[in-house]
This record gives C-alpha cells, structure tokens and sequence, in this order.
C-alpha cells in the first residue's frame, strides 16, 4: 500500500498550489508514490474522509495558509493529528506573509475598510455575522480572528518549506528527496528543518556586482531615470532585503530589475528578521553619525513593512501592540 | 422548514457553501450562497508604498496574480498622473496577454469544457480533463499543458517570474526584453494562436455540431437577463489592459461607457451579514435584491460580458468567431446574448483574441525598445486602475499621503462582480432540480455545479480543481435541523 499524501489550503491565494503544479511530469512521480488522499485544487476527496482516517494515517501533509478564522484553525488540528509530518509550506503558513500585516489592525479597522469603502453602499453600518438569524433560520461563518497566527503557532510543525511561492524546482527536489526516504535510500532530515531552500542570503545567488559602495539616501524605485542592470540594487539606494532574506529563489526579482522583498523568510540563524534587515542596512549607510544613520533610515517610506512585509505574524513583535 | 446544506467540497472548501431552505410544500424558499473568507487587503495595504502594490496585491489572487499586478501599476501611473512610455504599456499587454491564454486554456480543458466534451450525463468519473484527452486524444493532454507552459515562459520573461511577477512599477517597468527574448515570444505566440483555432474547432465539432447540446445551451435554466460590463477600446472592441468600462443592458442597447476613475459613480456594493463578500450591483439602475431584468442592477462580469459590452474584437480571426457567435445564438436579433453556458464559447473567443494579440505585440517594431520607464514627478494623491482580469472586470483605488504612502485603498475584485449572478443561478437551479420535497440528486448537483462552471469564480482561488468537477456533499436536514439524508458525489 502506498503512503498517503495531503496538501490543504487555509487563509492563502492559491499561488503555492499553482506553483506545485507547475512542477508538471513530476506531479506523476507524486501519484505513482503516494495515495493522494487529500487535495482541494486537484482532486475531490472531503473533510470527512479526512475525519475518518486512523490518526497518523496520512504520511506528508502539505500545509500552506494562514490560520485566519475558525475554520483554517479546525483543519490544521485535524491534519495535525491525521499527519505524520506535517509541512508548513509557503510563506503564509511559515511566517504569515503579506496577509500577516494585518496584525497591523484590530479587526474593527479591517471590517471597516471592507465594509465601509468608498464603492459600498451600507447606511445600516452591517458588518458580517458569525451567527446570522434569517427568515429561514440560522446562517454561520467562521469567527474571523483578531490576529492572523502561522501554522506552528497554532500546532506542532515537522518542516518548513518556505516561499511565495516556494519555487517549483525546489518543491520537485524535496519531493524526490522523501521519495529516496521511501525506497530506504536517503534518510529524513532533522525535524524542523528549513526544506527546499539554502542557507544563506539572497545576495549569494544574486549576480549583480557589489562594490561595497556605502549611500547617503534611500532611493524609490519610481524615481530612478535608470536601473542599473548589473550593479547591486541596494547599493542604488533601493531598498532591497536580500541581505536578510534565505536564498533558494535564484534570485529572481533582482536578476528582474526588481527589489527581493523578502518572500523566503529570514536566512539561517536570524531570530528576527526586521533586526537583521535594519543591520544590514545601516551597513551599506554612509555615515557614522548615529543621528544621520536615522535620518537616513527615515527615508524609508514604510519601515514596519520594510522589515516585516512576510514575516510580522512570525516576528519577535507578531502584532501592532497599542499603547494603553 | 426543511434546510439543504450543500458545501461543495474540495474546490470550495473553506471558501463557499450553499444553503438551500424549503417551504412546507418541499419547494425552494431560498438559497443563501455564502463565502465564509476575508483577509482584508483594504485595511493592511495602508501605509505601504504605492510601487509597491503590484507586489502586495498579488497575493489576493496566486491563479490570477498578473491581474492584481497590472491593476495595481496602472493605479499606480494615474496617481502620480505618469503616461509610461509605449513600448512598457506594450509589454505588459504582451504579459497579460500570455496570460489570459494559459487561464483560459486552465479553465476550458480542465475545469468547464468537460461538461461539453464529454457531456453533461457523461459518468461523473469521465467528466474531467482525463476524460477530455481519452476521447479528443493523448495529443490533446500535451497540448494543453504546452500552452500553460508557453504562457508561463512569457510571464516569466516579461515579469520575472513565473507566480507573482515582480516588474511593473509606477510609469513603466524595471525591464525590457531583447531581440532574442522576442523571437522566442512571437514563436510561441504563433503557436498559441493555432492551438487556440483548434479549441475553437474542437467547440464547433464537439457541441454546435450535436443538437442536444445546443438545446442545453440555449435552454432556460441557465438564462438570466441581466446587466453586462466589460473593458473597450476607443472602436467598443473587447481590450483586456486597457480602455473604458461598457455597460449594455439586458435588452442589448449601451448605457454608458466610464473610464476607470469614474466607477463610483456607476458601481455600489451591498452588504450582507450573511457572508463575507460583498454585492456589486449598477448604482444608476439599483438593488432590487437577487433578480433579473431592466429594472435590477444586478450585473455580470465575465467573457460572455466581455463580448455583449462590446461591439467586435481587435483581431481578425477572432472577430471571425465573434461574428459567429451571435449569427449562431441570436440570430437577426440584438447582439447580447444571455445564456450562460456560452460564456464556454465566449471564452474561446477571447482566448484566440489573446493569442492573436500576443503575436501583434511580440512583432510590434517598438518592443525591444530600452525606453521602458517614465520617471513619475507629479505629486501623488489618488489614482484608479482597471483592467479585465479573466473572471471579470478588476478596479484597484489608492489614496495616498504626498510621499505615496497608501492612506486608503478600495478594491473591486474580478469574482465579485458575479456574486450576484451566480447566487442567482444557484437559486435557479435549486428550484428547477428540487420540487414538491422531491430532490433530484444528481440533476440537482451536476447542474448547480455546471451553473457555477460558466463563471468559473475563483473565491479565494477555491474553484480550481484539476478534476473539473465540483465534488460535493449535500445535507438534507429536517425542520429540527438534524440530518435525514446526505447526498454525496464523486470523482
């Protein structure tokens, strides 16, 4: 009998499926290992099939989304307790990614925008309800949580695969390593280990020359007459976080003339990520005048997104703390 | 009062479910079709920088990201009032173009054209895109993931990646292509636009070639006589990046046209506590609740809209078929065409519109050109951007401090535009299928599930379901609530 295999959606866009499939012939390496059990986007099979399997049934789960409302809360217990490992796959279910800046607002600010926006026509001031009485009876949607948590924060997490999305060649080279483990020719790695993905920084796969130039002033991408397409973006003045970032990407956006922002999460050993950017940049800052190393720091338009645009549901600060 | 749960499992978990009340007399009281999702990108887009949202924004949406992508840089030349220079407005309708060719291609092989290509009474086992390359052929399978392939390879060149490109910025691009990067794009392209001559081919063979399924399409249940919008050029042809937004109505005759900016004064939504998305409706016409007609602003957003709201297409082959298509379906009658299971045919139009459109721009003597970027210097302040993503028209609204920080943010997203319409097709279907306590079973599944296929929702991305069907469970439960009965279908 095969092993069983699951991959779920929680708070998430769809990209980290897209990007699976995108791995193509290698999709039928996965079918001839494994007993798909469970897999929205590519095959019918429900939550209580789910229910149904002996706990610890399923061998690899791959898990990505947030963990935004009840319901996603629900489903990472139940593949929790039905997986032997469970992934935390992609950035959202890693470290929150950009739906974690939500953290930024209470739940009211965020109903508000939504329901209260400038195309909206809502006199009555309606705002969605858990619990709904109509006419016919009682309507329910899941509670919508005051913060957005990351998987591991909300259940124990065997490996993480970073990413958004995490890069289809790195997903196909992870999925023939656990088919090694089962045919007895490799070994799984330590539990929570980072998987398909390096060690080290962004700017090590980066191509772009770096003369160790130090700046005087950030610099928007916009304004710039020109992008140089081979010297180091940060040494342009943009604000790019490959220093701080995990590389396994490529390194793809700069190679494209764009900024890394930071999809894979923070390089091996970082304990937060938004401290090591700040580091990183106030390096390449020309100045040793710790008032002008700010002011220059001040120039970015944006600095609690700068640091924690993927990261902020995972960091040391996980949420705006408001002062009481 | 008796009350039928239907979670359509799998593709809509976690992201839809529908609840179908019956009266005393076992008919349909109502259906409520709920999304239970929210993230809330209007609020914690707040206080980034304006460049970038075309990064931020993807992330609604990982099967349509290059939507998002370009609503957002267009939002983002109106705000600082910055005309990027042609050769970088070209390139992105070449991106975008590429891409409408692998969804559209995504959607027809995989998610809708199973229901045509194998039939609607096909076994639900066969009703799927194995079922489509054992009876088209093997070749059929190859090809169409060739055209995934092709149309991911110019995404990536063009946008850097092939998931969430990251190029466009406000008035332009961060790159151009070279010479050799273009040929290789005209080629696939060229490809393209055979392969999409083929699904059209493969359309006319498969269903206007067999009675009973032009019956279907042309049957009742899948009738609703609504409000169409979609993007135009300056001569009322379909555009996917650019151009003003048309609105024809029911009886077929143009209301308006609005450019991007102008949507408030033509789009409102409703809420309602039930769920977590919102209404749009028409604001000139109003909500009369979930209805048909002249007088309700209901409103469909999707290809069949896209070809109503329009009067031809920019292609020559393309608008070969669109000449057909009405010629076809409404005869000598005013071209609009309210079946919504032509919205399949509709789709192939446009995506052999796509292909011909990325060819035109990949031979364009201007898109190898360096000058890809204008340097914004007005002082930003708000600034709107449209464009037809696949499942609909798209509008990003930013308000921004003077350094272009985002300080507000409203968004109208493809899907949403059809949530109405597609309760209402729901609606339609329950109460063809459920009648005096009697349900039929897979009538009732299979046909909620081809109302829903036409516009092929992406409710958080839920519906894409390699399969093509929609597996589903339905609960009938007794006036106390409990379960009596559960229906359940099967790959």
């Amino acid at each position: 009998m095969k092993p069983k295999f699951a991959m779920y959606w929680a708070a998430s866009c769809g990209g980290c499926e897209i990007a699976v499939l995108n791995i193509h012939e290698k999709i039928l390496d996965v079918d001839a290992n494994f007993e798909v059990v469970f897999w929205p986007v590519a095959m019918d099979a429900k939550i209580k099939d789910v229910e149904a399997l002996p706990d610890g049934d399923i061998l690899l789960t791959l898990f990505n989304g947030g963990i935004r409302n009840a319901e996603n809360e629900h489903m990472a217990h139940l593949l929790r307790r039905k997986s032997k490992i469970l992934v935390a796959f992609g950035s959202c279910a890693n470290e929150g990614c950009i739906p974690g800046l939500a953290n930024l607002s209470s739940q009211e600010e965020i109903f508000d925008a939504v329901y209260a926006g400038v195309s909206t026509n809502n006199p009555l001031r309606v705002r969605p309800q858990f619990n709904w009485q109509i006419p016919e009876g009682e309507l329910h949607i899941p509670e919508f949580y005051p913060v957005l948590r990351t998987l591991d924060q909300v259940v124990n997490v065997d490996y993480y695969i970073p990413g958004c999305p995490p890069e289809s060649h790195q997903i196909a080279a992870v999925i023939d390593h656990v088919i090694q483990v089962l045919q007895g020719k490799a070994e799984l790695p330590p539990p929570g280990s980072v998987l398909g993905a390096n060690g080290t920084t962004v700017c090590d796969e980066c191509t772009r020359r770096r003369n160790v130039k130090m700046i005087k002033k950030f610099r928007r991408i916009q304004e710039l007459p020109e992008i140089d397409p081979t010297l180091c973006l940060l040494e342009q003045g943009i604000p790019c976080n490959g220093p701080a970032t995990r590389n396994g990407c490529g390194a793809l956006c700069p190679k494209a003339g764009a900024q890394c922002i930071g999809c894979y999460g923070p390089a091996a050993g970082v304990v937060d990520y938004g401290a090591r950017l700040i580091a990183a940049f106030a390096s390449v800052i020309d100045s040793n005048d710790p008032q002008e190393i700010d002011r220059i720091l001040d120039g970015l338009p944006d600095p609690a997104g700068q640091i924690y645009r993927f990261n902020l549901a995972k960091s040391l600060l996980r949420k705006a703390r408001k002062e009481v | 009062m008796q009350r039928i749960t239907i979670d359509p499992i799998t593709r809509l978990e976690g992201h839809g479910k529908i609840e179908i009340f019956l009266d005393e007399a076992g008919n349909v009281a109502n259906t409520y079709f709920q999304i239970p999702e929210l993230r809330g990108f209007e609020r914690f887009c707040v206080g980034r920088p304006v460049e970038e949202m075309p990064l931020l924004t993807g992330r609604i949406c990982g099967v349509c990201p290059e939507a998002h992508h370009m609503a957002a840089a267009k939002a983002g030349d109106a705000l600082y009032q910055v005309d990027p220079p042609p050769t970088a407005k070209k390139l992105r309708e070449l991106l975008y173009s590429a891409f409408y060719v692998t969804d559209h291609t995504t959607h027809f092989y995989a998610l809708g054209g199973p229901d045509f290509v194998m039939g609607p009474d096909a076994p639900v086992a066969e009703r799927n895109i194995l079922g489509v390359i054992h009876k088209v052929g093997l070749e059929i399978g190859g090809k169409v993931i060739q055209a995934r392939k092709y149309g991911h390879n110019v995404i990536e060149m063009i946008g850097g990646r092939k998931v969430h490109p990251c190029t466009s910025i406000p008035g332009g691009l961060t790159k151009g292509i070279t010479e050799e990067q273009r040929r290789e794009i005209e080629e696939m392209g060229r490809w393209a636009v055979e392969f999409a001559q083929f699904s059209l081919q493969l359309f006319d063979d498969l269903v206007l070639k067999n009675q009973a399924y032009l019956e279907l399409v042309l049957g009742d249940i899948y009738l609703h006589q609504t409000y169409y919008i979609g993007m135009v050029d300056e001569q009322n042809r379909v555009n996917f990046y650019d151009g003003k937004i048309s609105v024809v109505a029911p009886n077929g005759e143009r209301i308006g046209k609005y450019a991007a900016h102008e949507y408030t004064d033509w789009i409102a939504e409703r809420v309602e506590p039930w769920t977590y998305l919102k209404f749009p409706y028409l604001k000139k016409v109003g909500w009369r609740g979930f209805v048909d007609g002249m007088e309700s602003g209901v409103y469909c957003a999707t290809p069949l809209s896209r070809l109503n709201a329009a009067d031809g297409m920019a292609t020559p082959l393309a608008q070969e078929a669109y000449e057909r298509f009405y010629e076809t379906l409404v005869p000598g009658q005013p071209k609009v065409v309210h079946h919504r299971l032509a919205t399949h045919w509709a789709r192939l139009i446009e995506l052999l519109y796509a292909a011909e459109r990325w060819v035109e721009l990949a031979t364009d003597p201007e898109i190898t050109s360096p000058n890809i970027h204008t340097v914004p210097t007005a002082k930003p302040t708000e600034g709107v951007g449209c464009v037809e993503a696949p499942r609909g028209t798209l509008t990003h609204h930013y308000w921004t401090d003077e350094r272009g920080v985002l300080t507000r943010v409203n968004l109208i997203v493809g899907t949403t535009n059809n949530y109405a319409p597609i309760s209402m097709s729901v609606k339609k279907a329950a109460q063809n299928f459920i009648k005096n306590g009697v349900v039929v079973t897979e009538g009732l599944l299979n046909r909620i599930e081809m109302a829903f296929r036409a516009y092929d929702p992406c409710f958080g991305c839920a519906t894409h379901s390699l399969p093509g069907q929609m597996p589903m469970e339905v609960v009938i439960r007794d006036a106390q609530g409990q379960p009596i009965d559960v229906l359940r279908q099967y790959c």
